[in-house]
């Protein structure tokens, strides 16, 4: 029988172009924000968990469980450490697993990172290492790019339901306009809806701004047995779903190219374990790398019907004070996507959502949040559901 | 992602020269690229599955016009992609070339051509394969 | 020779064009003058994505689309060119695997000058003739180089031809075949080197219409034909004046080299020029049609080919596959700077 998990303790690092942290500078900033936050000393944890995707390629550095928790300050502590990889979706995954080593009951205590640093590579390779996430021989091997297999969906999604690029470009300006009011986002500022629909062309229909940026960044919590939580906090925030599925690694081998199976499945996990249904969300961080993608998100993940993404922007019912507030941090598109941080981030937004701590961007009486982390072109997927307790 | 090593590219030959998919003896269900076994008969499929040249024709399900292009293809931008049902079944992600990019729709009907994919360099090997081009196009 | 011939045929010629006009405005020259000089309007160009391997490919599909071969009954690929896209790595065995004629299969890449097409079909012939393969497939093809602001500029250009070479089912008999061969160095290019040099008006009456007038006039003899005896001729053509010159010389009529002559709307394909004007020919020929065809390489040669077309002609769904004038007029015009980038000529050499 598994126990419940908390959220004890959250840690992040500014999100951004960070030129004089380095890969370690980064985790261990949030590792140790997350300890601080936590109430514990640190002698207490029992385990270590971080998501990265690819360090190999951003740092030429791999065996990232040994380097994180040597720079964390326990390597002298002798604890497992262990690095989780999905792509985009490494650092949810990451959550996931430290949560079953506490629910087990193996772990009482672990402490869960997500990191990324993107900048200490030139030109193309920042982009063409995110799209080592797509099917190298039959996808990246022909031209097609990471933006460009978003686009087909978006493609089709503009003709199956008539979306248009005026929707998606309001997904962009609803999440700077969130960013702007988090001091960790990696742009602080709103973007009027004119700029995005002229950013100039990456892969029709999706223009520069309907892109998520590179960045630089880290995040990390604190996984502690339900029961012991208050023992470290006044405000521990539950886990009380987790979900996860996978699809073809190729875009071109599912069914369906408007839907994610992986999101539709990971979040039905999610809801099930949780007995929740999506209307008792109150607040959802989701996996916006691209425009398209939060489009496609909520509806995968029942907020709106299939098909009515588009209006859902258009009728505002996913605005900071909207019926279901979608990426009050700004989301990837404007706090910025290192992508092993993401996942991890997420689940800092939400318990800043829960704890009431958000600030000016907090969501009114946010009780139950969400949060839904895609590896690539959704061959992979993570969905949380938190409870403030 | 080349550097010289050509074994990669060399062994993905059949596939990417003439489109060689393969046919559960099962199910008949075709897939490309081949698979070991059947997704969905799974052991019954083993030993059963054979092979099948596709005829590379079919119809673009939905496409992008790349602006921003790996090194690779950096020359020819702007370039359309196309996800490209196949009439035996499969689904392929691939180029769609002699063609006005603004004539691109989705449902155009399209058959397969041989074209360079990419080249290791200047120095290095030269990956043939295939791209689309409309039918109404010779 | 009679039991040798043409099975079957298929062309490629790339999509991209550009006029000799922006080529001439880039370089600051008199549009008319070129065109006029020439006889060159426009001329195909290989997009980033094509080489002489994927119009080889094209080509060889092509044929192979017009008859029910089994492509496993093909013996021999020779693919000649002056442009293959490697310098060592045979482009033969690119075709040869995407035709699916490997692995039992004889290949070899020809290089001679604009000739090396011919001369494939010449070995293919051999190779029928001798019972050594069933079917051979001659290709020539090329996507010819040109220094920028050369003269070459204006009518170097890219495509090719594949000719199926066999006994059965023929459609055209290959009557009789010779070669004329010198040392004549008007045009050539260095190992390693990008752009080929050449001897300027040099090329003319000593090298190409020596060559051409001594193997034309010799391949009649053997022939034992006259210029009218023949409903088309077919001749080199790395310009638009040329080839109508060397016709008159001989004594053919402008009525005789008309449907062979495409220079001046394509350019010069190189390897590709007389075997896409032989494919143009083939396109409309009836059964009984007498066919002349004199290729001729830089270095220097010539091949000429006394053609008779047969009754298979009229079972050869030719509309299988597409016809050069039909290669001829899907097009897409590019300006100079898109032709730079694509033909890679920001590089130095």
């Amino acid at each position: 029988m598994m126990r419940d998990v908390a959220i004890i303790g959250i840690g992040l690092t500014k999100f951004g172009e960070l030129w004089d942290k380095s890969f370690r500078n980064l985790i261990a900033e949030a590792g140790s924000k997350a300890l601080l936050d936590s109430g514990i000393s640190g002698s207490e944890l029992d385990a270590l968990y971080v998501g990265s995707m690819s360090t190999g390629r951003f740092i030429g550095q791999e065996h990232v469980g040994a380097l994180v928790a040597d720079w964390s300050g326990f390597a002298h502590m002798h604890i497992p450490a262990i690095r989780v990889e999905s792509a985009c979706a490494s650092g949810g995954l990451a959550v996931r697993q430290g949560y079953f080593s506490v629910a087990s009951g193996m772990n009482d205590i672990v402490v869960v990172g997500g990191v990324e640093k993107m900048t200490d590579v030139v030109g193309d390779e920042a982009t063409d290492t995110l799209a080592t996430g797509l099917d190298q021989e039959w996808e990246a091997f022909f031209g097609a790019t990471f933006p460009g297999l978003y686009a087909m969906i978006a493609t089709r999604h503009m003709h199956d339901y008539g979306t248009t690029r005026e929707q998606l470009a309001k997904v962009a300006v609803k999440n700077h306009a969130n960013g702007a009011l988090n001091p960790y986002a990696q742009f602080k500022r709103a973007i009027p809806l004119e700029k995005v629909l002229c950013s100039p062309m990456t892969a029709y229909p999706l223009g520069m701004l309907d892109c998520s940026p590179v960045s630089d960044g880290a995040a990390a919590i604190v996984l502690c047995a339900a029961d012991k939580a208050k023992k470290y906090t006044d405000k521990p925030v539950k886990i009380l779903g987790t979900g996860q599925a996978s699809d073809t690694l190729s875009l071109h081998g599912r069914d369906n190219i408007c839907t994610f199976e992986s999101t539709v499945f990971a979040g039905k996990n999610a809801y099930k374990q949780a007995k929740l249904t999506p209307n008792d969300i109150d607040v959802a961080e989701v996996h916006d790398c691209f425009t398209i993608a939060e489009i496609l998100a909520i509806e995968d993940l029942g907020f709106v019907k299939k098909g009515e993404g588009g209006k859902a922007i258009d009728d505002k019912i996913t605005t900071l004070d909207g019926k279901i507030p979608i990426n009050p941090s700004g989301g990837l598109k404007a706090k910025g996507h290192p992508v092993g941080a993401t996942g991890v981030a997420q689940i800092a937004e939400i318990v800043m959502q829960l704890r009431g701590e958000a600030g000016d961007r907090q969501i009114k009486d946010a009780k139950i949040g969400l949060t839904h982390n895609v590896g690539a072109v959704g061959a992979s997927c993570v969905v949380h559901i938190l409870e403030g307790m | 992602m080349t550097d010289g090593a050509v074994p990669r590219f060399w062994r993905e030959i059949p596939q990417r020269y003439n489109l060689i998919g393969n046919q559960c003896g099962s199910c008949n269900k075709v897939y490309f690229p081949p698979r070991e076994s059947c997704p969905y008969c799974r052991r019954k499929s083993m030993g059963k599955m054979k092979n099948l040249k596709l005829k590379g024709q079919g119809e673009v399900l939905t496409y992008t016009i790349i602006y921003n292009a790996p090194e690779h293809f950096e020359g020819q931008t702007p370039y359309a992609m196309a996800i490209i049902k196949l009439d035996e079944g499969p689904k392929v992600t691939a180029q769609i070339v002699d063609c006005d990019l603004d004539k691109i729709k989705i449902g155009m009907r399209v058959q397969s051509t041989f074209r360079k994919i990419q080249e290791d360099g200047y120095i290095g090997a030269i990956y043939y394969g295939y791209k689309f081009k409309s039918v109404e196009v010779k | 020779m009679k039991d040798v011939g043409i099975v079957s045929y298929g062309a490629h010629i790339p999509r991209l064009r550009i006029k000799s006009l922006d080529i001439a405005h880039a370089w600051g020259k008199d549009p008319e003058t070129i065109t006029g000089g020439l006889g060159v309007f426009e001329k195909s160009v290989p997009s980033p994505d094509q080489d002489v391997a994927t119009i080889s490919v094209e080509a060889a599909r092509a044929a192979l689309l017009r008859t029910n071969i089994d492509p496993q009954d093909i013996g021999a690929v020779y693919v000649g060119s002056e442009s293959h896209p490697y310098a060592v790595k045979p482009t033969g065995t690119i075709v040869g695997e995407a035709i699916g004629a490997t692995p039992l299969l004889k290949v070899a890449d020809y290089e001679f000058a604009c000739k090396a097409g011919t001369a494939a079909i010449q070995t293919c012939m051999a190779l029928v003739k001798a019972e050594m393969v069933r079917y051979g497939i001659a290709i020539g093809a090329d996507t010819s180089q040109a220094a920028p602001g050369d003269a070459l500029e204006y009518a170097a250009s890219a495509g090719g031809a594949a000719f199926i070479i066999g006994r059965e089912n023929v459609i055209a008999n290959i009557n009789e075949t010779c070669s004329f061969t010198t040392d004549t160095p008007d045009f050539w290019r260095r190992e390693g080197r990008k752009y080929p040099a050449h001897g300027g008006r040099f090329t003319g009456t000593p090298a190409y219409f020596r060559h051409i007038m001594s193997n034309a006039q010799n391949l009649m003899e053997m022939a034992n034909t006259k210029p009218e005896d023949y409903n088309f001729a077919v001749f080199h053509q790395p310009n638009g004046k040329f080839p109508v010159r060397v016709a008159k010389m001989l004594g053919f009529t402008p009525e005789q080299v008309k449907q062979g002559l495409l220079c001046p709307i394509i350019g010069n394909t190189y390897s590709g020029s007389s075997m896409l004007g032989l494919a143009s020919v083939l396109d409309i020929a009836k059964p009984g049609n007498r066919i002349f065809v004199a290729s001729y390489g830089s270095g220097a040669g010539s091949d000429a080919f006394d053609i008779t077309v047969t009754d298979v002609m009229n079972k050869l769904p030719r509309g299988k596959a597409p016809l050069v004038s039909e290669l001829i007029e899907n097009k897409q015009y590019i300006d100079y700077s898109t032709y730079t980038k694509y033909r890679d000529l920001l590089y130095e050499d």
